[in-house]
């Protein structure tokens, strides 16, 4: 399937969403400001998908956001950096240095163009293929690198898998590798959220796959019975693992699943960055304003494997995965930037080669950096470490007499 | 003294004579006077105040925002409980029967037990998790099974039992300060069995303490929730045949209060273990297996288990099914004779 596929029934125009009512905040350094045009959400399904870009990057008469410069110039380099990192760590995972790794090749657009359309104090719920949001956030990238690996600086203190970062101080909360129970999570922080009338809009993620799990359901009829400042935000990147979105649900679109918890929601082109921030600019403008929350289905295609354990040439065409490259988010919007005279070969080349020092820099300090102390193999279960976790460890030290890790499993 | 010997005592000042379940009431609305973020919801909580009363009168007291009903789903409400305490609020969720809990397993096991660990301990789940649990109101394979075991078996959870009405307040008080996610298992059968003095106000029964319930010299009989009354019953008759029997109420099965439990057994050099959830795998197996390995030289008979069956719970045979005075007394017997 393509991302615009022809609409089957007529669109119906929602109303334009409401004015915020009160001000919205001044904008954190470098957070795009909201743009000029709404986007019309929809009450019954139309396959119907929101774009600014053309696959080419010109923009079609009327349609151009108009951004500032700094926002999309903030746009394009997130993107191009998320690529270069998922790149790079790739390529770690296949030399052995990291375990694992979930790329996010082609979804670029989709995260960067979402996370911006918040404010600083909101929060993230992430899934697999978020992780960018937490650096865009402010986690550095050697602190990120040591997640992957699993060292003394990771945040998780070898804890979990790679890509399951978290990022506390930039609101990025800390996933699990179960699929949807994020969304109620988010959720309820949005219902907390406004029990405590802050003024904080949280947005959830989820891909396809996750649209079958129970906690889409319940995180989806709870965020609209409650009115939670939430977006929800799908990336339907067509595959999970094996499965195709098709039949994962035979629903003519997975936006129109907000229809049933009378949710508005909206259809967009997850490879065009300038219509995803678009969509989750309204949304969240409509969350902080007190009108509930929106369903965002982003369009996409996942390129690589799901993770680096799977090959996915066992189960798709690879004609499917060459006819995405040409919706590419990141050459669509250089295009775009580039016919605007924001963007030429010197501002790429310089952006490139500071993103792979700047990669390079944290790779080396991430591998410079030691496993985690023993200690936290008990520390953080509950707030005090129990008597029977104390014993359970100095039994097992008396034995390993050193270290009891030493970076290899002997089996 | 149990709980139903103060039935027609008048409370001392600064106590009030109530049911558990009033005590359980009071707890929350004690907690909630303290502290704005503390919420209660689930099915049924609002205006009608609980399948069995729990919370009644919160709604009125401090509004919708602070006290309210759910949709019908236990996953929804776990995992929104979750997402509220780490973002900073004090949840206290209404599971209406344990038996019904599990859809939200995956939250309780996956997300709330791990959430501090996995992520460091940036992130935390102060959260309690309500729910009536047991057996002996004819309530059949849904409305009295024991699934305290597995949580148990979830690093990460702590699991909270009280069995007399000022624990019932003293120890759910805790449970909702407490920094981590606790189950707080609710024994229904004794909801309104009997009434108990309740400090008023301010009452804190620190977690990971059990109780002695009764002091004896002879066995030790450790147990939680409704079977502490079973047994202080089997431990009256137990008396008249010359058997002097401690009760150890362990209020707590995570942390375990294991200090209380291998002094008790050292001390008398014999344990009973008394539950009513199926017998394998069960918390009493568990509790044999600590003796064994921690002092079983001041054994002087087996650790005897008495239990409910490996059978889903019945309705009809119910009385047969949970453990009762006569069982508990074989049980005793067992660790004599052998």
């Amino acid at each position: 399937m393509t991302a615009r596929s022809k609409p089957k029934k007529k669109p119906v125009a929602r109303p334009a969403a409401k004015a915020p009512a009160r001000p919205a905040p001044k904008p954190a350094k470098r957070a795009p400001a909201p743009g000029p045009k709404a986007v019309p959400t929809e009450t019954a399904p139309t396959g119907t998908v929101f774009f600014v870009l053309e696959d080419d990057g010109t923009v079609a008469r009327g349609k151009d956001p108009n951004l500032p410069r700094d926002v999309l110039l903030f746009l394009y380099e997130q993107m191009v950096q998320v690529r270069e990192f998922d790149r790079r760590m790739l390529m770690l995972q296949r030399q052995g240095r990291i375990g694992f790794y979930g790329p996010i090749l082609g979804q670029e657009a989709a995260t960067v163009g979402s996370v911006a359309a918040l404010e600083a104090r909101d929060w993230i719920f992430p899934a697999l293929r978020e992780g960018a949001a937490a650096m865009m956030r402010g986690l550095s990238l050697t602190t990120a690198i040591s997640q992957l690996i699993g060292n003394e600086l990771d945040r998780c203190k070898g804890r979990q898998m790679p890509c399951h970062y978290t990022f506390k101080e930039g609101n990025y909360y800390g996933m699990s590798s179960v699929i949807g129970t994020q969304i109620s999570h988010a959720v309820g922080a949005a219902m907390a959220a406004r029990i405590r009338g802050d003024d904080v809009v949280v947005l959830g993620y989820m891909g396809d796959g996750a649209t079958s799990a129970n906690d889409f359901h319940c995180g989806m009829n709870f965020a609209a019975v409650y009115r939670s400042p939430c977006v929800l935000f799908c990336q339907n990147n067509q595959w999970a693992i094996s499965v195709p979105c098709s039949k994962q649900s035979v629903s003519e679109t997975i936006a129109q699943k907000g229809i049933a918890y009378g949710m508005p929601f909206v259809r967009v082109d997850g490879n065009d960055v300038l219509a995803v921030y678009a969509a989750t600019r309204d949304a969240v403008a409509r969350a902080r304003a007190g009108d509930g929350p929106t369903f965002i289905e982003a369009v996409t295609y996942r390129r690589l494997g799901h993770s680096s354990s799977d090959d996915p040439s066992k189960y798709r065409d690879e004609a499917e995965v060459k006819a995405w490259e040409r919706k590419d988010p990141v050459d669509r919007f250089r295009r775009y930037l580039t016919a605007r005279s924001l963007w030429n070969e010197a501002a790429e080349t310089a952006l490139k080669e500071r993103i792979a020092k700047a990669v390079n820099d944290a790779i080396a300090a991430a591998e410079a950096v030691g496993p985690p102390a023993d200690e936290t193999l008990i520390t953080d279960v509950f707030a005090q470490v129990t008597p029977q976790l104390r014993e359970q460890l100095a039994d097992a030290m008396a034995v390993a007499g050193k270290r009891v890790n030493d970076g290899a499993f002997p089996l | 003294m149990t709980a139903t010997e103060t039935k027609t005592q008048e409370a001392r000042p600064g106590f009030k004579v109530m049911t558990l379940l009033e005590a359980i009431t009071d707890a929350m609305r004690t907690e909630m006077r303290n502290d704005d973020r503390v919420v209660v919801f689930g099915e049924d909580v609002g205006k009608k105040g609980g399948v069995f009363g729990a919370t009644l009168g919160l709604q009125d007291e401090f509004g919708e925002q602070r006290c309210f009903d759910t949709p019908l789903s236990e996953c929804g409400i776990i995992g929104a409980g979750v997402g509220m305490a780490l973002y900073g609020m004090r949840p206290i969720a209404e599971i209406q029967f344990l038996d019904f809990i599990y859809p939200a397993f995956d939250q309780i096991v996956s997300e709330a037990a791990k959430m501090r660990y996995r992520s460091g301990g940036e992130y935390t789940c102060p959260m309690v998790i309500r729910s009536p649990y047991g057996g002996g109101i004819r309530g059949g394979h849904y409305h009295s099974q024991s699934a305290e075991a597995y949580f148990c078996h979830t690093p990460g959870l702590k699991v909270v039992i009280p069995s007399t009405p000022a624990d019932a307040k003293g120890l759910l008080i805790a449970s909702i300060r407490d920094e981590d996610p606790v189950m707080f298992l609710e024994p229904k059968r004794i909801y309104r069995h009997g009434k108990g003095e309740v400090p008023l106000g301010e009452h804190v029964v620190p977690l990971g303490k059990g109780r002695i319930a009764r002091e004896g010299k002879d066995v030790t009989i450790l147990c939680y929730g409704a079977m502490v009354h079973v047994c202080e019953q089997a431990a009256e008759e137990a008396e008249k045949a010359g058997r002097s029997v401690e009760i150890v109420d362990l209020r707590t099965l995570v942390p375990l209060d294991e200090q209380i439990v291998l002094e008790s057994v050292k001390k008398t050099g014999r344990a009973v273990v008394v539950y009513e959830a199926p017998k394998t795998c069960g918390y009493g197996a568990e509790l044999s297996a600590l003796i064994a390995e921690k002092c079983i030289e001041h054994l002087e008979g087996p650790v005897v288990r008495v239990a409910g069956f490996d059978t889903p719970f019945p309705y009809t045979l119910e009385p047969l099914y949970m453990p009762d005075v006569k069982r508990v007394l074989a049980g005793i017997e067992k660790t004599f004779v052998w």
